[in-house]
């Protein structure tokens, strides 16, 4: 929250974001579609990103905080260049997916929910894609790798990085 | 275009039925003959699985493919590219499907796609490496009749997945489709459509089992200015994957049945809440809704009756608890997706306070077909309190990966060896979990039970949405419980007491026991703190969260004492209680694992055995991943 503080928002999302809140009529009801329309707009939604929602929806910040905070969807963090994101599905996990994401946090040094400081990683796990076939699965920005083992990692982030 | 009514949708099915023959005459008859321009077909068509598994596997770039070699052997009127639904066999997928003598070529890579144009498509010779090879007999199948995949299959909410294009709303129209919702207007009243259902003894297939016709019988019952039907599309379930199917496949199904519920209960408004993790599946949807109301099957005056009804898309934003019903209706009111105690159910009062019907995707994919072929043809199928098939998306340890339908009290054996082919590379079976975090783990001597609500129930497992996960001798049965545990921790709302600090004291003594710091009291501990959870938790989540690790210690417990009092797990999955070690017979003294170490563990000189310093080892496995010569040992 400090850091998110700190930002402060070019004047055209500001405006982006208010013309989003008015096509939605500006109605608590349409909270969570706002949201998304922001979220795919800036990427994330900073502390400032929610207040401004706020204000314009007459609701008070702390219960878009709420929302935003309730549905993994939203981040409140920047996400990297290459988002990547740990399938821990059941079919994935019972073949091997654990094992994985330990191995992509000892190469990048970074925590789940986490961005490298160079900013080109940031690393999520999400539940099933439905690619159980292919388990155990990593998607990396909208690619999807799948039988993956701890080995090929480093190859694919390089070839990523590239 | 113009709006069809009655008369014209009839009009309409005739032509678009003679456009789908080349596909309906082959599932009919299999022709064993090989088939190709050459040998005088008039029209080949290529079906292309587009599931979400299947494009992940470059399927897109295989459309591209064939279509670029079918223009370029000038054979471009003649043969057709269609994009389908999932065929189910992830396993082997991408599936590439030729018709019409059915074959099905199985791990097709973009690359092949040529090669099908020439050699099969003109010159009428199957590209036998493509296709499937029985494990048992090792004979190649050309054709997905004859696999043991797809034999114990029946096919009633899938019937139209793999089969039709579901951008285009005249080939689901060509299978009998807005029939229903055309003679449910016509000819019958609402009251009357509702006793179909409820004779038909559909039960709502996204895990408790409600029965559909009653549900609907409710909401039709309360009086209000306006009414809804809900499409529950969040499939959070890990490991399930049929929703999403039915959507990306046959999405005009859940329109339809939207509209004949709608009907059914007075409702001119229906929303469908979906994963935004699902993109694919929103796509189809828009399409559908799209064409669904320049036909005139959605909006004012449907087929020029007096029934109003349209359909808004709502996005979920990942929350495992939103499957339940009542905080579905509060996440798409635009809240925290928290559930509130029932009653007042949701027929009574749901989004914005109306009356509200909320049913899941697979139990609306059933609606149509058992309005046109009888509720007596539907309540033929199945156990006696459970009617019809259910979909399960087979996943794990297990040879054939897919997704599946078949009657309800197929047993577990026939899924798992018949259809599934065995567990993988050979292993011993362990168990299979069905039911997701709020199932259970069933064990050798649950394999010949007829699979259907209440035998599962009493198995100590449940329906759930339809996930089952096979699992080996690899798999420690206490991580397992852990991991769902974890997941219930995760995802629990916090509201109620029981759910957001029993599961967190029931993970505590989980991670301990893993660690080899549990007691045997701890094992007590778990239970009656499942006990408390289970009766005293809100809403579905939080009751049934304690299930997997119930089902556990009543099917694993020896295990559960070994990390106790031996300090083992016989899976080798728990960390904190395994030692590494090298194996001075089998190390050449490569020294890869030395060099890859993360922790500087290891040390031996060049080709001598290496030893493994057990105290500054983080049991990575990151030296076994390396080892060339099979040398490590874990113990």
């Amino acid at each position: 929250m400090a850091k998110a503080k700190e930002m402060k928002l070019a004047c055209n999302v500001i405006e982006q974001v208010e013309a989003i809140c008015d096509k939605h009529g500006n109605k608590p009801g349409e909270l969570i579609n706002i949201l998304h329309e922001a979220q795919s707009l800036h990427g994330y939604l900073p502390e400032e990103m929610q207040r401004i929602i706020a204000r314009k929806l007459n609701i008070p910040a702390s219960k878009v905080y709420g929302v935003v905070t309730f549905y993994s969807f939203f981040t409140m963090t920047p996400k990297g260049k290459h988002p990547i994101s740990v399938c821990l599905g059941t079919a994935c996990y019972v073949r091997g997916s654990e094992k994985l994401l330990e191995e992509i946090k000892r190469i990048l040094n970074i925590e789940v929910g986490e961005t490298t400081p160079d900013g080109k990683f940031s690393l999520d796990c999400l539940r099933c894609v439905g690619a159980c076939g292919l388990a155990p699965v990593v998607t990396i920005g909208e690619k999807v790798y799948g039988r993956l083992q701890p080995k090929d990692v480093q190859k694919i982030l390089e070839e990523v990085d590239n | 275009m113009k709006t069809l009514n009655f008369e014209d949708l009839i009009q309409f099915r005739k032509k678009a039925q003679a456009d789908l023959n080349v596909r309906e005459l082959s599932y009919a008859a299999v022709s064993e003959k090989s088939c190709g321009l050459a040998v005088g077909t008039e029209h080949i068509e290529l079906l292309c699985c587009g599931g979400t598994g299947c494009k992940a596997s470059s399927s897109a770039k295989i459309v591209e493919n064939l279509k670029a070699a079918i223009e370029a052997n000038g054979i471009a009127g003649k043969v057709d590219v269609i994009v389908t639904g999932c065929f189910g066999f992830c396993e082997k997928g991408p599936i590439v499907k030729v018709m019409p003598d059915n074959t099905f070529y199985t791990q097709v890579k973009p690359e092949d796609a040529d090669e099908i144009v020439k050699e099969h498509v003109i010159g009428g010779r199957r590209v036998e490496r493509l296709l499937y090879v029985d494990p048992k007999t090792q004979e190649h199948v050309s054709d997905s009749k004859h696999m043991d995949f797809y034999r114990k299959q029946k096919r009633v909410a899938l019937r139209n997945c793999g089969f039709i294009d579901p951008e285009n709303i005249a080939e689901y129209i060509a299978r009998d489709g807005y029939a229903a919702l055309s003679n449910a207007l016509q000819n019958q009243t609402p009251e009357e459509v509702i006793d179909i259902i409820k004779k038909a003894g559909l039960r709502g297939r996204g895990g408790a089992g409600f029965p559909t016709g009653m549900k609907w019988g409710f909401a039709r019952n309360y009086q209000a200015e306006h009414k809804y039907v809900v499409c529950n599309a969040d499939e959070g379930d890990p490991g399930a994957f049929m929703d999403r199917s039915i959507m990306e496949g046959d999405p005009h199904s859940v329109i339809e049945a939207m509209a004949l519920c709608g009907y059914c209960i007075g409702a001119n408004e229906g929303l469908i809440y979906i994963r935004a993790e699902y993109p694919l599946a929103v796509h189809r949807l828009k399409i559908a809704i799209e064409q669904a109301r320049q036909y005139g099957m959605l909006g004012k005056r449907i087929m020029g009756s007096e029934f109003d009804f349209d359909i808004e898309i709502r996005y979920g934003a990942g929350a495992f608890v939103c499957g339940e019903e009542t905080a579905l209706i509060h996440s798409m009111e635009g809240k925290r997706g928290e559930p509130t105690l029932k009653p007042p159910f949701p027929a009574e009062s749901g989004y914005m306070g109306y009356p509200t019907n909320v049913n899941n995707v697979e139990t609306l994919a059933n609606v149509p077909i058992i309005l046109t072929k009888g509720a007596d043809w539907f309540a033929s199928i199945g156990t006696e309190k459970s009617k019809g098939t259910k979909v399960f998306a087979l996943a794990g340890k297990i040879n054939n990966v897919g997704l599946i339908e078949v009657p309800m009290g197929t047993t577990l054996r026939e899924i798992i060896y018949d259809i599934g082919g065995g567990v993988k590379n050979g292993k011993k079976f362990k168990a299979v979990q069905t039911g997701g975090p709020s199932g259970g783990c069933l064990t050798e001597k649950h394999l010949d039970i007829p699979i259907d609500y209440e035998s599962l129930g009493a198995a100590g497992s449940m329906m759930g949405s339809g996930g089952m996960i096979v699992m080996d001798e690899d798999d420690c049965m206490v991580s397992v419980a852990k991991f769902y545990l974890e997941f219930t921790v995760g995802e629990s709302c916090g509201k109620c007491t029981p759910c957001r600090i029993g599961n967190k004291r029931m993970l505590e003594i989980l991670t301990r026991i893993t660690e080899g710091k549990g007691t045997m009291d701890d094992i007590e501990h778990l239970k009656s703190l499942a006990a408390t959870i289970k009766d005293t938790a809100l809403c579905g989540l939080g009751q049934t969260s304690p299930n997997p690790v119930l089902s556990t210690i009543d099917n694993f417990y020896d295990e559960y004492v070994e990390h106790v009092k031996q300090h083992t797990c016989r899976a080798k999955q728990c960390k904190a209680l395994l030692t590494y070690t090298v194996n001075p017979d089998k190390c050449k003294g490569c020294g890869a694992c030395a060099r890859n170490c993360p922790a500087d563990a290891i040390m031996g000189d060049v080709r001598k055995p290496h030893v493994i310093n057990p105290f500054k080892c983080i049991r990575c496995g990151m030296c076994q991943s390396r080892c060339r010569f099979d040398a490590i040992q874990i113990f």
